[in-house]
């Protein structure tokens, strides 16, 4: 019975131990007034995209052809574009495409580097070298080539963009976290896993990848704003995603040819990409300072 | 050490080679016949399979590619653009040296610029040459090089006129090009020194070396930014082949003729060779840029040269170190 109450008190602790980490590491992000205000930002601009169908002045398809090329005004805030469509309800209907496609790029690479990553590293010998080799051939040309040469093949949509910016990263992404994972793999608790008979697949995701994830928080936070920036420069070029869709660089990309006279058709949506990005790189450096076990006290 | 040297080369015709063909495949699948887009709307179609014959579209894959990569690495012929019918392999030699210049020039004043900017903001921690440092890096690692390129348009070249919009004729033309893109790389620059900096710091081989009563001086230079810069000369190699990515866009909104322009207008016109050309050429010059990089950090890094010397038993030690 007493045995059993230490036992208990004992996880209890733990528990407890654990949930203080947390509640650490979100103090010290919330007392970093940086990271703070990159939360509020983002925050508010992920709500506007939702609501964009409430908040929006006018129906982004609509063209007023009484206000082409319109200056902004009480009516339409950001001007008009070339066929006098709204350029804010453009912007917040466009921000639904941009942000998703960074936040999925950012992810799908997390989850391909860290499940190859760990398996490569952890398995070792022949596996890894094939795709050590294969990393090297694709990360022979520079990624943002990569995802132009394969958006050209694939065509222009959002899946296709998806694919054509995530297989450009992956190299990178595989190589780091299998670093990681060679570090990982000569820890104690992976000895003892194995002394318990665990199998290999058990090791690699049950064992090793909670303990590799934490350590891409604050990279994966940082590409998602790579990400957004890399797809808009995607559809500026003409390829990626392309108009009508209200995308913010395809939105870019068909304003550049009235740049001379009509620059702030340019300005708002550049702004948008700006203060985005801005917003998760300043949570990115907050999380990086509140993570950093070197940083602590 | 000649060895590795040797063996990093023999590497990388390999792995040049590998490229050359995953390029190929990747254009193998781009939808869209060139010889219809060649004759568009004017040929018949007996005139159309005449020129797919003729320009080798019509053979296998592996014809086509064994032709392509025997062409490429044994003949140094990249073959000739389908719209301009001028030999590849000439144009590029006019376009890859600006290409070159632009990106060297990007690369030495995003460095020059943004490595000191960076060692000085870790300096003075939490004072105002670092905040600065800070706010400036974070708003410019944040925007996208191609809309700073036009906005910088708008202000210099059509407002206050005092650069020209595009071409090459003059060396006003380059400021801008150079400048749109060293913007985000001393941004990134100063980012990594600083930290890389704060890092040594706080090592311990800094507190010894003060604490024997070496000058702050001496401290500093002889034992403190040796170390920081090693991270961050290994990091210019990725750098320079952001750059030659981010070339291709600039390169577009200030018609610059280099080798990006050249790439988008064959992307356009579904002129294989000339899209295959510029990607291959680009790619290589990263892998030999690379390779460049690697040999410098080894040289200059001790701990990297002693696994060269000894590189074959590298592996056997690590799975020594497993078992």
């Amino acid at each position: 019975m007493n045995e059993q109450a230490v036992v208990s008190d004992a996880a209890a602790k733990a528990r407890k131990r654990k949930k203080s980490m947390f509640v650490q590491t979100v103090k010290r992000l919330v007392k970093n007034k940086v990271s703070l205000i990159g939360f509020i930002i983002l925050f508010i601009i992920i709500l506007a995209v939702i609501l964009a169908d409430v908040l929006a002045p006018c129906d982004p398809e609509y063209m007023d052809y009484g206000a082409i090329h319109a200056l902004p005004s009480a009516a339409h805030p950001f001007g008009t574009d070339n066929l006098g469509r709204d350029i804010l309800s453009r912007l917040l209907v466009g921000g639904r495409y941009s942000l998703s496609l960074g936040f999925i790029c950012a992810f799908v690479s997390l989850f391909v580097g860290v499940f190859f990553g760990n398996l490569v590293g952890y398995l070792g010998g022949r596996v890894d070298m094939v795709v050590m080799r294969l990393c090297d051939i694709f990360g022979a040309i520079p990624g943002q080539l990569l995802a132009i040469v394969i958006s050209t093949a694939l065509g222009s949509g959002f899946i296709n963009t998806i694919l054509a910016m995530t297989v450009g990263g992956f190299p990178n992404a595989i190589r780091g976290n299998r670093a990681l994972a060679l570090k990982e793999r000569e820890m104690e608790y992976l000895e003892a896993a194995r002394a318990m008979n665990c199998s290999k697949m058990k090791i690699v995701f049950k064992h090793m990848m909670p303990n590799t994830i934490p350590i891409q928080i604050v990279g994966t936070t940082m590409s998602i704003g790579h990400a957004i920036i890399g797809a808009a420069g995607l559809s500026f070029i003409g390829l990626g995603i392309q108009l009508p869709t209200p995308e913010w660089g395809a939105i870019l990309s068909g304003s550049r040819k009235y740049v001379m006279d009509y620059p702030h058709e340019m300005l708002f949506p550049g702004l948008a990409i700006l203060i985005t990005v801005l917003a998760i790189n300043m949570i990115g450096d907050g999380l990086r300072d509140a993570l950093d076990p070197k940083l602590k006290n | 050490m000649w060895k590795y040297v040797l063996k990093r080369l023999f590497w990388l015709i390999i792995i040049s080679i590998c490229v050359a063909i995953l390029i190929f495949s990747i254009m193998w699948f781009v939808p869209g016949d060139p010889a219809q887009i060649m004759l568009a709307g004017t040929g018949t179609q007996a005139e159309i399979d005449a020129l797919r014959d003729r320009l080798g579209l019509s053979d296998p894959y592996l014809v086509q590619l064994g032709r392509f990569l025997y062409n490429a690495f044994i003949r140094f012929d990249l073959g000739d653009s389908y719209v301009y019918k001028v030999p590849v392999i000439v144009e590029l030699g006019h376009r890859f040296p600006r290409t070159l210049i632009l990106g060297l020039l990007t690369m030495i004043i995003s460095s020059g610029i943004g490595i000191p900017l960076g060692i000085n903001a870790a300096m003075n921690r939490n004072k105002f040459q670092d905040q600065g440092v800070l706010v400036f890096s974070m708003i410019f690692i944040s925007v996208p090089q191609f809309w700073i390129a036009l906005e910088m348009m708008i202000l210099f070249a059509v407002k206050l006129r005092w650069l020209p919009t595009s071409g090459i004729d003059s060396w006003k033309c380059w400021i801008m090009p150079v400048l749109s893109g060293a913007l985000s790389g001393i941004a990134m620059n100063a980012r990594q020194s600083r930290s890389a900096v704060l890092e040594t710091i706080r090592a311990d081989f800094v507190t010894t070396a003060r604490a024997k009563g070496v000058r702050e001086q001496k401290v500093i230079y002889k034992h403190m930014l040796p170390n920081a810069l090693m991270p961050i000369i290994n990091g210019l190699g990725n750098t320079v082949c952001t750059m030659v990515s981010g070339s291709v866009i600039i390169e577009t909104v200030f018609a610059f003729p280099g080798v990006g322009t050249y790439m988008m207008s064959a992307i356009g016109g579904r002129d294989y060779p000339v899209v295959r050309g510029c990607v291959l050429m680009l790619a290589i010059f990263a892998a030999v840029v690379n390779l460049i990089v690697d040999l410098i950090y080894g040289y200059l890094d001790p701990r990297i040269k002693a696994q060269y010397v000894n590189y074959g038993s590298r592996g056997a030690g690590r799975k020594g170190a497993s078992a």
